[in-house]
């Protein structure tokens, strides 16, 4: 920080709180955070931590039930804490700008994108209309949208995920603000396009020169993008550091954990001598109202394994799921379950065969009825298959929350919302191991956690395949998880088995083209990545 | 039970004076016996008496008091009202949870069915189905049930079709669970907010619709105390500027103010809004 670069915002031993449970529970305790003119700051940390909080606060935001209730935010020599409500609305959008994580639910379905991008700049900057609308095709332009001269006449639902991200990008600059707060902007996206949409962000932040803070949990991601990056765990800072100097030498234990993730490997298993595979998807084709999703899909899970199916979105892995458990019937081609045919129509399934394969789902927290006790939650497989009853089924109960690693006397009786996600998808485990089921059909299920979190259900899901001998039909987009517990490795894109192979042989290259351009798109945690990435694809 | 009572602790005010009104009227709807001073329909005194000592609202046409027929009509109107709506929530209410859950024909088969019904005006068609089958309370109870279960089928399909298709509905359908676990189960303790909400919005149109076919002549037949009915016999006196035919009407409003205090808490607390 030198004299003529003064730091554009400066926040002060800040502490915030939020109300929950009839009681103000800390969000975040005496943060210091200074930024530059310019400079991108990487804000890293698992869910909790108080990440999105510090950034809303950057804008002299709470969320409702949160309020401030120590320190300073300094933007530009302005008191954010003592502004107007008035001072505010017009510093925000205009001089400090937000990017969502869920572009699509950010923007108004019923008005085109243009729309929404100039409003600001025209209400509160001051701008002509039409002086906005050639500067928002110049923005669509830098951040590389497809056609920048008509996209802006679409309605959101009209372009896919990606460009919304991008074109929600552009709505922040709009107003060529000094600072932009992105909060987790690509974690809804799949790895190819994501680096398209971080390629983008960060070459628009470059060039117009604005400062940033970048709100993630992925670590391999901040470290493209940013200058410094600040750790916090449970509101408080861990530890900050130069992006270099943070990932060549973490000082703190939990940063340490941290970059360990990606790390975790199972050991291979072997195919069993004998008997065929235990669940076999032969030619399958499908199609939803006319649309064909499906063409000729097949793959064979063996007994005690894993099989990853990694894909797109769109690349018709959880409809896969979908045939395999019967909510979907195939227009032609087979599901087989130890050797014979299954009805097409779950409802035409019996009790055994339904109660052979089980499902854990991406979203825990849709996934369990929230109306139900835990106990009944994980209690009700045992009853309708198993038929336990009084003291049998909550000791049974207990034996499984045990197995994964919650204590039976704190959670039986809970709420799912009272768990944690990462709680609630062990939850979700357990009730099929309940079921005592062959198959498991894990469709994304840790996408939607941390990775200190997601690593801790990988784990476990390891552990009680050895213990068990159940097999998984592991459904992500997740080149990392793949890696790190797949046996066998089918390799899906529209609709179609591109690759399929023992997962060593999958990762050793060379790679089919799309096999690669997939492995190649996961981050690493290598600030420049990105680059060298990027100009090997220029260079082909 | 506890929570309950501290959530009503923590209710804003107008939700505590609905529950006030409420609790009054049932009070006195299950003790109109012991609280009036004279028999439903008995004849004490000469027509429209003016209030005093002896009748202390004064009476009706045919003078009978009317503070015992105005608490004797809380008695009739309201558990009237209660019953109507609560066979509406049963009928309307199942068949909207199972057309969400089946989907299919099923679905557009009570759909359809419900559209016909809706779109004959439903006063008209209570009119001309009761003077088809006749005034009695039965009659009365099952038309209106009938007519109302419609909008409630409507809403308890909307809800639920935003319950059945999250993930535990496809788990327990995939676990093979039958219709009666996923409809009370499932579906309905996720469902139940709104249309709890909606059962005392209901109530107030089923309690309004009695008494409006009450005034017409067509609802609970005299001598039966009713509030309606004892708006229009008395309604001669308004022209004099005597409010007394006006205090039926008036406990009609205090009841359906309070009620929809009461359903704006609830709505409140289920949807989560909040005051800025």
């Amino acid at each position: 920080m030198n004299a003529a670069n003064p730091s554009l915002l400066q926040i002060r031993d800040l502490h915030i709180e939020g109300y929950y449970d009839d009681a103000w529970h800390p969000l975040v305790q005496g943060i210091d955070l200074t930024l530059a003119r310019g400079e991108v700051l990487g804000l890293i940390g698992e869910s909790g931590a108080g990440k999105s909080t510090l950034g809303l606060a950057a804008m002299g935001y709470t969320r409702d039930g949160c309020r401030i209730t120590g320190g300073s935010i300094h933007f530009d020599g302005l008191d954010l804490r003592q502004c107007s409500a008035e001072a505010l609305r017009k510093l925000r959008g205009l001089r400090i700008a937000y990017v969502a994580q869920s572009a699509a639910a950010s923007f108004n379905p019923a008005q085109r994108l243009i729309d929404q991008h100039v409003e600001t700049a025209v209400i509160n900057g001051g701008m002509k209309r039409s002086e906005a609308e050639a500067q928002a095709v110049e923005l669509y332009r830098v951040l590389r949208l497809p056609n920048p001269e008509s996209i802006g006449q679409r309605y959101p639902h009209q372009v896919s995920g990606g460009q919304l991200q991008r074109a929600m990008t552009a709505m922040a600059m709009a107003c060529q603000p000094d600072l932009i707060i992105f909060d987790e902007p690509t974690t809804a996206l799949d790895v190819t396009t994501q680096i398209e949409v971080l390629a983008a962000i960060r070459d628009a932040v470059k060039r117009f020169g604005m400062a940033a803070i970048y709100i993630t949990h992925d670590l391999a991601v901040v470290s493209q993008m940013a200058d410094r990056i600040m750790v916090l765990r449970h509101g408080k800072r861990v530890e900050e550091a130069a992006t270099r100097q943070m990932l060549q030498a973490p000082t703190q234990d939990y940063t340490k954990s941290l970059w360990a993730v990606r790390c975790f490997r199972t050991d291979p298993k072997g195919r069993p001598e004998q008997g065929g595979p235990l669940l076999e998807v032969r030619n399958a084709s499908a199609s939803y109202s006319q649309q064909p999703v499906l063409h000729d899909v097949s793959m064979r899970l063996y007994r005690g394994q894993t099989l990853a199916v990694i894909g797109e979105s769109g690349s018709g892995k959880s409809t896969t799921a979908r045939l395999i458990t019967g909510l979907l019937q195939p227009s032609s081609g087979q599901v087989l379950f130890d050797g014979e045919v299954l009805p097409a129509d779950y409802r035409r399934r019996s009790k055994a065969q339904l109660r052979s394969i089980q499902m854990i789902y991406q979203i825990p927290d849709t996934a369990l009825n929230p109306r139900q006790r835990i106990v009944d939650i994980i209690g009700r497989p045992l009853a309708f298959y198993l038929g336990l009853k009084g003291k049998a089924l909550r000791q049974r109960v207990a034996e499984l929350l045990e197995m994964i690693e919650l204590d039976p006397g704190k959670f039986m009786e809970r709420l799912p919302s009272e768990l944690s996600g990462g709680q609630k998808q062990r939850v979700c485990i357990a009730r099929a191991l309940a079921a005592e089921p062959q198959v498991i059909i894990c469709d994304e299920v840790t996408s939607a956690l941390d990775q200190l979190v997601a690593e801790g259900i990988l784990k476990l899901l390891d552990r009680v395949q050895r213990q068990l001998g159940v097999s998984y039909l592991f459904i992500t987009h997740d080149v990392a998880t793949v890696r790190a517990i797949a046996d066998e490795v089918v390799v899906m894109q529209r609709g179609k088995v591109v690759d399929a192979g023992a997962r060593d042989v999958i990762f050793t290259p060379p790679h089919r083209d799309y096999t690669g351009l997939l492995f190649s798109s996961e981050p690493e945690m290598d600030p420049d990545w990105l680059d060298r990435i990027l100009q090997q694809r220029a260079s082909v | 039970m506890k929570s309950v009572f501290k959530e009503l602790v923590h209710a804003p005010w107008s939700a505590k004076f609905g529950f006030c009104v409420i609790i009054l009227y049932v009070a006195v709807a299950l003790l109109a016996p012991h609280l009036a001073p004279y028999g439903e329909t008995q004849v004490v005194g000469d027509g429209f008496a003016a209030w005093g000592a002896q009748f202390p609202l004064g009476t009706d046409n045919l003078g009978r008091d009317m503070l015992s027929r105005l608490l004797y009509g809380a008695r009739n109107t309201v558990g009237i009202a209660f019953l109507t709506t609560m066979l509406a929530f049963l009928l309307g209410g199942l068949a909207g949870l199972i057309a969400a859950l089946k989907g299919g024909w099923v679905d557009m088969g009570l759909s359809r069915l419900v559209d016909i019904l809706m779109a004959i005006p439903q006063l008209i068609f209570a009119l001309l189905i009761l003077s088809v089958v006749g005034t009695t309370a039965t009659s009365l109870v099952l038309v209106i049930a009938l007519l109302d279960s419609t909008r409630v089928f409507r809403l308890a399909r909307a809800v639920a079709m935003n319950v059945v298709v999250q993930d535990f509905v496809e788990a327990a359908r995939l676990r093979g669970e039958g219709t009666v676990w996923l409809v009370t189960r499932e579906i309905l303790p996720n469902a139940a907010a709104p249309l709890i909400a909606e059962f005392g919005l209901r109530f107030c149109f089923v309690f309004l619709f009695i008494s409006a076919l009450s005034f017409l002549g067509l609802g609970i037949q005299p001598p039966t105390a009713d509030w309606g009915s004892m708006v229009r016999d008395n309604a001669v006196l308004i022209t004099f500027g005597d409010l007394t035919p006006l205090l039926p009407a008036l406990a009609v409003a205090l009841l359906t103010v309070g009620v929809n205090f009461v359903v704006d808490w609830m709505l409140y607390r289920s949807s989560g809004l909040k005051e800025c």
